[in-house]
C-alpha cells in the first residue's frame, strides 16, 4: 500500500504530523512553564507568618490571612445562596415545566448569562447591589454578584445529572401514590447528588479566580473580618485574586505576588483533583 | 380515621402546591436576571451616550475623560477590542484545534488522558494569574526582542489572550471532533488515504460546526477579559497598533471607575453596554452554529 504514495503526499502528511505533535507539546510546555515558575518564585515566600498575619505599614511587613479569609466568606455565602436557586431551577427545568418553548427560553436565558463576562458582573453589581440596595463596597455585595455569575454552572451540571435519572424511578415513586415533590426529595435528588457535587466544585473554582467582578463590589480592604461582620453590609474585603493585582500592579511587590500565584495555583489544582475524584466517587456509589 | 388521612392529604396538596410555586419562581431566576442587568445597563448607559451623540461616542478617536475639555471617543477602544481578539483567534485556534486533533485522535489513551488534563488545569488558572506571568515574563521579553521603550502593548496582550482561549477552543473541538461518525474516517482510509490526510480532509470538515462554535467562544472569551489585559497591555486610550500601549472595551471600564464622576462615570456605563452588545451578539452567532449542528 504505502510505497504506492507519492513523496509529496508522504512529506506533506509528516510536516501535519509534526505540526499535531509540536502544538500538543507547545501546550503541554507552557503549563509546565507556568507551573514550574510560579510554584519556584512562590514557594520560598510562603511562610507562616505570610499566611497568619494581615499588612502591618508600621512594621512593614504583608501578610495574606485576610485575603484568605475573605475568599473564604465570599465562597460560603455565595453557595449557600446559589445552591437552592441552581438545584431548584434545574428541578423545574427537568421535572416540572411542560412547555417546550418555555424551557427552550429559560436555556437562552442561563447560556446567555454563563457568556456575559466578568467585568459587566462586576459593573452590574455595583450597580444594583452597591447602590442600588445600598449594601455598600461589601463582602455580602461581592457574594450576590458572584451568585448570578455561577447559577448558569450549577443549573447545568445538576441538570445534566438529572436527566441521568432513570424515569422508572419517578414513575415508581408516583405509583406508590407520593406527591410529586415528595417523590423528587426521596428518589430523584439523591441520584443527582453527583451533579450537584460537581456543580459546587467548579463554582468554587470560579469564585477563587475570580477578580474582576468582585473589583468594583467587595473592595480592596485587607483587614481580618469575623464571620458575623463579613456578612454585613459596608465590610469591604479582597480576595486573594484581587490582592495578587492590587500587590502585582498597584504596589510593584512582586514577591507577596508570587505567594500568592503559588497559593491560588495550588488551591485551583486541587480542586481540579478533587472534582475529579468526587465525579469518579459518586459515581461508582451509585 | 377517615377525616385524619383527610387532613393529611390536605397538608400535602398545600406542601405540593408550595414547593411547585417555588420551583417554578427558581426556573425563572435566570430570565430574570438576563432581564435585570439588561434593564440596568440600559439605563445607565443611555444618558451619556445621548449627551455625547451616537456618532460622536462610537466613531470618535478621541478619549480623554479627565481632560480640561473632555471627549469621549471609544473608536480605540473599539478598534483595540477588535483587533486584540482577532490575533488571539489567529494564534490560539489553530493551535487549539491541533491540540485537539492530537487528544482526539493521535494519541494513545495515556497521552492524550495526560494532555487533556493539562489543558483541564489550563482553564482553571485564575486570570490575574495569567496577567501577571504575562507582566513579568511577556512584556520584558517582547521589549528586549522588539527594541521597544515598553513592552505593554496590543502584541503582549494577544499573546497573553491566546494562551487564555486555548482550553476553551481545545475542549469544544475536541468534542466535535470526537463526534464524527467512524464511518466516515473508515470510508476515507478504505479509499487509501491515510490517517493524516483522513483528519484533515474528512473529520475537521465534517466536524467544522463544533469548531466554528469553539472559535465562536474564544472570541467571546478574548474579547471579555479584563484583568489579564489590564496589566498587560498598557492602559494607554491610543488607537491601536500592533506595538502601542492600548485599552480594551474591558479595561477601559475597570482603570477608570474606581476614580470617576459625573459624564465620565455615565460614559464608561456607556461602554459597559457597547461590550455588552458585542457579547449578546457574539452569543447570538453561537446560538445559531449550535443549532444548525444539531439540525
Amino acid at each position: 500500500m504505502n510505497e504506492k504514495i507519492s513523496r509529496t503526499r508522504k512529506i506533506k502528511c509528516a510536516i501535519m504530523n509534526a505540526l499535531i505533535w509540536s502544538a500538543a507539546g507547545v501546550i503541554c510546555l507552557i503549563l509546565l512553564g507556568i507551573i514550574l515558575y510560579i510554584l519556584g518564585k512562590g514557594l520560598p515566600h510562603i511562610s507562616l507568618k505570610l499566611l497568619t498575619s494581615k499588612p502591618s505599614l508600621l512594621n512593614e511587613t504583608t501578610g495574606i490571612l485576610p485575603n484568605i479569609l475573605n475568599t473564604l466568606y465570599i465562597i460560603l455565602m455565595t453557595l449557600i445562596i446559589v445552591l437552592p436557586l441552581g438545584v431548584g431551577s434545574a428541578i423545574y427545568l427537568n421535572e416540572y415545566a411542560k412547555k417546550k418553548k418555555l424551557v427552550r427560553t429559560i436555556e437562552l436565558a442561563i447560556e446567555t448569562l454563563a457568556g456575559i463576562p466578568s467585568i459587566i458582573y462586576g459593573l452590574v453589581g455595583m450597580l444594583i447591589f452597591v447602590q442600588f440596595c445600598s449594601l455598600g463596597t461589601s463582602l455580602i455585595a461581592g457574594s450576590l454578584t458572584l451568585v448570578i455569575m455561577t447559577l448558569p454552572t450549577i443549573i447545568r451540571t445538576t441538570q445534566e445529572s438529572l436527566k441521568t435519572v432513570p424515569d422508572s424511578y419517578r414513575e415508581g415513586g408516583l405509583a406508590l401514590g407520593a406527591g410529586k415533590w415528595y417523590m423528587i426529595r426521596t428518589a430523584v435528588l439523591p441520584s443527582a447528588i453527583d451533579g450537584i457535587v460537581t456543580g459546587c466544585i467548579l463554582s468554587v473554582g470560579r469564585i477563587v479566580g475570580e477578580s474582576a467582578a468582585l473589583l468594583f463590589t467587595a473592595g480592596m480592604a485587607n483587614e481580618v473580618l469575623g464571620l458575623f461582620d463579613a456578612v454585613m453590609p459596608n465590610n469591604a474585603g479582597s480576595t486573594l485574586t484581587v490582592s495578587l493585582y492590587m500587590y502585582a500592579k498597584e504596589r510593584g511587590d512582586f514577591d507577596t505576588a508570587f505567594a500568592i500565584a503559588a497559593v491560588l495555583l495550588i488551591l485551583t489544582f486541587g480542586l481540579n483533583l478533587l472534582a475529579k475524584f468526587a465525579a469518579r466517587k459518586l459515581r461508582k456509589g451509585q | 380515621m377517615k377525616t385524619r388521612t383527610g387532613k393529611m392529604k390536605k397538608t400535602a396538596d398545600i406542601l405540593e402546591k408550595i414547593m411547585n410555586f417555588i420551583f417554578t419562581v427558581c426556573g425563572f431566576m435566570a430570565v430574570a436576571f438576563v432581564l435585570i442587568i439588561t434593564i440596568f445597563l440600559v439605563i445607565s448607559g443611555t444618558p451619556a451616550i445621548a449627551e455625547i451623540g451616537i456618532t460622536d461616542f462610537l466613531f470618535g478617536t478621541k478619549w480623554a475623560s479627565t481632560a480640561a475639555e473632555p471627549s469621549f471617543g471609544i473608536l480605540p477602544f473599539i478598534l483595540s477590542s477588535v483587533y486584540g481578539t482577532f490575533g488571539a483567534i489567529l494564534i490560539g485556534v489553530p493551535l487549539g484545534i491541533l491540540c485537539a486533533v492530537f487528544i482526539a485522535k493521535i494519541a494513545g489513551k495515556k497521552i492524550s488522558s495526560i494532555v487533556s488534563g493539562a489543558v483541564n488545569l489550563m482553564s482553571g488558572i485564575p486570570s490575574v494569574v495569567y496577567g501577571f506571568l504575562g507582566m513579568i515574563l511577556i512584556v520584558p521579553t517582547v521589549r528586549e526582542v522588539f527594541r521597544l521603550p515598553d513592552g505593554a502593548n496590543l502584541f503582549s496582550a494577544i499573546i497573553v489572550l491566546a494562551i487564555m482561549i486555548l482550553p476553551s477552543v481545545i475542549s469544544v473541538s475536541e468534542t466535535a471532533i470526537r463526534s464524527v461518525p467512524r464511518e466516515y474516517e473508515e470510508a476515507s482510509l478504505a479509499l487509501g488515504a491515510t490517517k493524516t490526510e483522513t483528519i484533515f480532509k474528512v473529520t475537521l470538515p465534517a466536524a467544522k460546526s463544533g469548531i466554528l462554535a469553539s472559535v465562536v467562544l474564544g472570541i467571546g472569551r478574548a474579547i471579555g477579559e479584563a484583568m489579564a489585559v489590564m496589566m498587560v497591555a498598557g492602559n494607554v486610550a491610543n488607537m491601536p497598533g500592533i506595538f502601542k500601549s492600548v485599552r480594551f472595551l474591558t479595561t477601559a471600564v475597570a482603570s477608570e471607575m474606581s476614580y470617576s464622576s459625573g459624564l465620565q462615570r455615565q460614559a464608561l456605563f456607556s461602554v459597559a453596554l457597547v461590550l455588552f452588545v458585542f457579547i449578546l451578539g457574539i452569543n447570538l452567532i453561537l446560538n445559531l452554529v449550535v443549532k444548525k449542528e444539531r439540525k
